[in-house]
């Protein structure tokens, strides 16, 4: 996994270690006992070598709760900027608030998520975001298994030749679908809060069906 | 931690008491301390005799039923903003109902420890909480408890008011938007504005106080016979002085009132004298519909609807008149198409509304089908929408626009049929998509393309277009499709052939013990699928004889049989009980769908009485004998 030189050169934080140290506790195999972390990223663009990070929100979904003082919302200080998604965001450079450098919002999300299973839409996106994040900073890319509600979500339709499945499934059609408020849309926890309720909704479906276990989520 | 989600969680509770109540600051604390909980149907949040949790519920989304264990009638119904579970918290007792997710149902649980200290701190917060205002109830589940903090324990004595036990005490909801007219406004003027309105009475005022009022029997009485011409004033006209109530009045003492005056209308006012400003009228049909069921008054009640949000509770009262029938022993012939008249209704409201809220109208005569059980008249409960739009045919450059805005429109119908308990259908088999939001031309190319390669698929896509009832619109859309289909159909026979096989492709109801079959696995394992395994195989059996037949006019599966008794005596005898079977079939699930709030599709088979289990294995020697007739009739058994 590690390369052995770089390893000797640079020494990891201990936050890193502190994290990968997490993944010795095994996680459990009931779906009902495990803590999901549901994030969304908000950023400058979506060119994965160009484009930075400007917010990480992220809630955690146990047992079909979500304590709202639990939550992770953190403010990244990025020197790449660009106007044209600060319309959709309105996050504005060096927005006051709170703003905590990329390497210092790393390891408080590191400390947040521990070894749980994340949750995204379109997950593929914003892992591969973080992990960049984390490459830049000499960091290995991140340990936990995710899920992918816009995947789960083609779950729930019917296995049938009559109905034209699409590759994707936006945020915004889905929350259509399954009438959720999509207030807050395009803010990082605003939209992992809509995509923790998707997930729980496609689990109910799911589960009206057949049992479901965690392996099966994960095929 | 102030964040995004507790921002969102207090922007909901300020709007409703006693959050109301509270600073702003102190409601920004508060919320973050909040758990979202989601519940999914008929998922218990606390049972009965259950101790007090750690803290007490609002409803965000959804709806939660407060019943007592064992006994079916609700309590109470909590919906979006109410609060439950409060009280015995406060009280340190353990929970005298059980609360249960009526429906898929998001909750916010606020700490008890936190908003205690906020109670007894704040004025408002503790009022509300020894009020009780039950007063502002249009809840027809709910006795008398709705809304009050303190009514959970139903053996309570010591509920503040003794009164607002009974339904009948309860404050009568009016409506208050008053449609008036001047004691010189001419009578074509009033009765041009009634008409508009949508109202039997007017109100005649005077500097804001009433002064009198018009209603239908006036016009009629005084203006039709020619008593009086229609340029003749309101003062001339109106019935003077107008009798008045204060606003709280109750439902029993407003039905008295117009009994014992033999008056129709009432009119609310500031302090119940004539010489205050008129605040509300009151008519009989809004004392009916707060007294309860009656489908006139629910067909007129959705009528009037102009908000869809308004639309839920009449489908509640919809589902409480079909127990009514069904524990009265109403034959499910008439239980049937009351109840599909309801449904038919309130979709046609839905789609008046949805038409209202485009921009602009539609660029072409269209038709809105309900397909499947609906279109049969044998959907009885909230189950899965199936519907279809079809188009006039348009020139060819004006097609995209044309699909784009029935497209635009049929959206926006199924999202409020969603609302007010449609689930989507999960074969995406609605208007909302593409390929079932046509025009003309382009459906009978479709359909023939179903006709002529008849697969698998395509004989179940076409055989929903022979069970299509078109609810709204233009309906010769509809009857020119299936004309077309008809002709396609008699020059391509072989498609009655698969029709058929289709019908007899469904799972057997027993097995060679004739036990019942269950369910494998799954959620429903080990119960009994009544809708594949029983009513299936009768409707689709009717479908392809009575198609065979070239009878399209009638989509009913028991009608189907009856008429097929009636063309074929020789068969009259099985047709019959067909009929029989499907109309008992249909009442049982619509009993097992009541009894536990869902489609009624799975049948417990624990739950079944033995006699129960023995009426329902007779229809299936009956779906046995019809499938054989199938079977013989369109020669299946050489292919």
């Amino acid at each position: 996994m590690l390369n052995f030189f770089k390893n000797k050169t640079s020494q990891l934080p201990d936050f890193w270690d502190r994290y990968a140290k997490s993944f010795e506790n095994k996680i459990s195999e009931q779906i009902d006992d495990l803590t999901f972390v549901v994030l969304d990223t908000e950023t400058t663009g979506f060119d994965f070598s160009k484009d930075r990070i400007l917010c990480i929100g992220a809630i955690k979904l146990k047992n079909q709760q979500i304590e709202i003082k639990n939550g992770f919302e953190v403010y990244v200080k990025q020197d790449v900027y660009s106007n044209e998604t600060a319309k959709i965001h309105g996050i504005l450079k060096n927005d006051p608030e709170a703003l905590v450098s990329e390497l210092e919002a790393l390891e408080q999300f590191l400390n947040y998520i521990e070894n749980n299973i994340l949750i995204a839409h379109h997950a593929n996106f914003d892992l591969t975001m973080i992990n960049n994040a984390l490459l830049r900073h000499n960091l290995p890319a991140l340990k936990n298994k995710y899920l992918d509600t816009s995947d789960l979500f083609k779950k729930t339709l019917i296995q049938s030749n009559l109905l034209n499945k699409k590759a994707h499934y936006s945020l915004d059609e889905i929350a259509d679908k399954y009438a959720i408020s999509k207030k807050d849309r395009h803010t990082a926890m605003g939209d992992a809060y809509i995509t923790a309720i998707i997930f729980l909704k496609i689990l109910f479906k799911l589960r009206e069906k057949k049992a479901v276990t965690l392996k099966q989520l994960f095929k | 931690m102030k964040n995004t989600i507790s921002q969102r969680v207090a922007d909901f509770l300020k709007n409703y008491p006693p959050f109301n109540g509270l600073k702003n600051s102190v409601l920004q604390s508060l919320s973050e301390e909040v758990t979202i909980i989601y519940k999914e149907k008929d998922s218990i949040v606390f049972s009965e005799k259950e101790a007090g949790h750690d803290h007490f519920y609002v409803v965000h989304k959804g709806a939660i039923a407060l019943a007592k264990a064992g006994i079916t009638t609700i309590v109470d119904l909590c919906d979006e903003g109410d609060i439950f579970g409060l009280r015995p918290l406060m009280a340190n007792e353990n929970y005298e109902l059980e609360a249960k997710a009526q429906e898929e149902s998001i909750l916010y649980a606020i700490p008890i420890e936190i908003f205690k200290p906020l109670a007894l701190e704040n004025k408002a917060v503790g009022n509300f909480l020894i009020e009780s205002f039950a007063s502002n109830t249009r809840n027809p589940y709910s006795k008398s408890h709705r809304g009050k903090l303190y009514s959970e324990n139903t053996a309570d004595v010591e509920v503040t008011n003794s009164e607002l036990k009974l339904l009948d005490l309860q404050n009568v909801p009016y409506s208050k938007k008053i449609i008036s007219c001047s004691p010189r406004t001419t009578a074509k003027k009033i009765a041009e504005l009634m008409t508009q309105k949508k109202i039997g009475a007017i109100l005649v005022v005077k500097e804001k106080l009433p002064v009198g009022i018009i209603t239908d029997k006036d016009l009629r009485n005084k203006i039709v016979t020619g008593q009086f011409p229609i340029t003749t004033a309101a003062s001339k006209i109106m019935t003077s002085p107008v009798i008045t109530y204060p606003k709280t009045l109750t439902v029993t003492q407003a039905q008295m009132a117009m009994m014992k005056s033999n008056i129709s209308h009432l009119c609310l006012t500031k302090d119940g004298t004539p010489n205050t400003k008129a605040i509300g009228i009151l008519s009989k049909h809004d004392v009916m519909v707060s007294l309860g069921n009656n489908p006139a008054v629910l067909i007129k009640a959705i009528k009037r609807v102009k908000k869809i949000k308004s639309l839920k509770p009449i489908r509640s009262s919809i589902m409480e008149l079909l127990k009514g029938y069904l524990a009265d022993n109403i034959p499910m012939t008439i239980i049937a198409k009351i109840i599909s008249e309801l449904n038919d209704a309130c979709i046609k409201q839905v789609i008046s509304l949805s038409l209202e809220k485009m921009k602009t109208p539609p660029p072409t005569n269209f038709a809105w089908l309900t397909l499947g059980s609906q279109g049969r008249s044998e959907q009885m409960l909230h189950t899965d929408q199936d519907n279809a739009l079809i188009f006039e045919d348009v020139p060819e450059e004006l097609l995209p626009k044309t699909t784009e805005y029935f497209l635009e429109f049929s959206n926006l119908v199924t999202k409020k049929l969603n609302y007010i308990g449609y689930e989507y259908c999960p074969a995406e088999m609605m208007a909302s998509n593409p390929q079932w939001c046509l025009s003309l031309s382009e459906w009978k190319k479709t359909t023939s393309h179903w006709i002529i390669n008849p697969g698998t698929d395509e004989v179940l896509l076409s055989s929903i277009f022979f069970d299509y009832n078109a609810v709204y619109g233009d309906t010769s859309l509809a009857t020119r499709l299936s004309d077309h289909i008809f002709y396609t159909v008699q020059k391509y026979p072989i498609f009655f052939v698969h029709l058929a096989k289709g019908a007899l492709q469904n799972p057997s109801p027993t097995g060679f013990f004739r036990q019942f079959l269950v369910e494998q696995d799954g959620a429903h394992k080990d119960s009994f699928d009544v809708k594949n395994r029983a009513l299936r195989p009768l409707t689709d059996a009717a479908r392809v004889l009575i198609l065979s037949h070239h009878i399209k006019s009638i989509n009913n599966t028991s009608e189907r049989f009856e008429k097929l008794a009636e063309l074929e005596p020789n068969n009259r005898e099985i047709y019959l009980a067909c009929s029989y079977a499907s109309k008992a079939l249909l009442k049982f699930r619509t009993k097992q769908g009541i009894a536990h709030n869902d489609s009624g599709r799975y049948i417990n088979l624990d739950t079944l009485s033995k006699e129960e289990k023995i009426k329902l294995k007779r229809t299936f020697k009956t779906i046995k004998e019809i499938q054989e007739l199938v079977t013989l009739r369109f020669q299946l058994k050489s292919m």
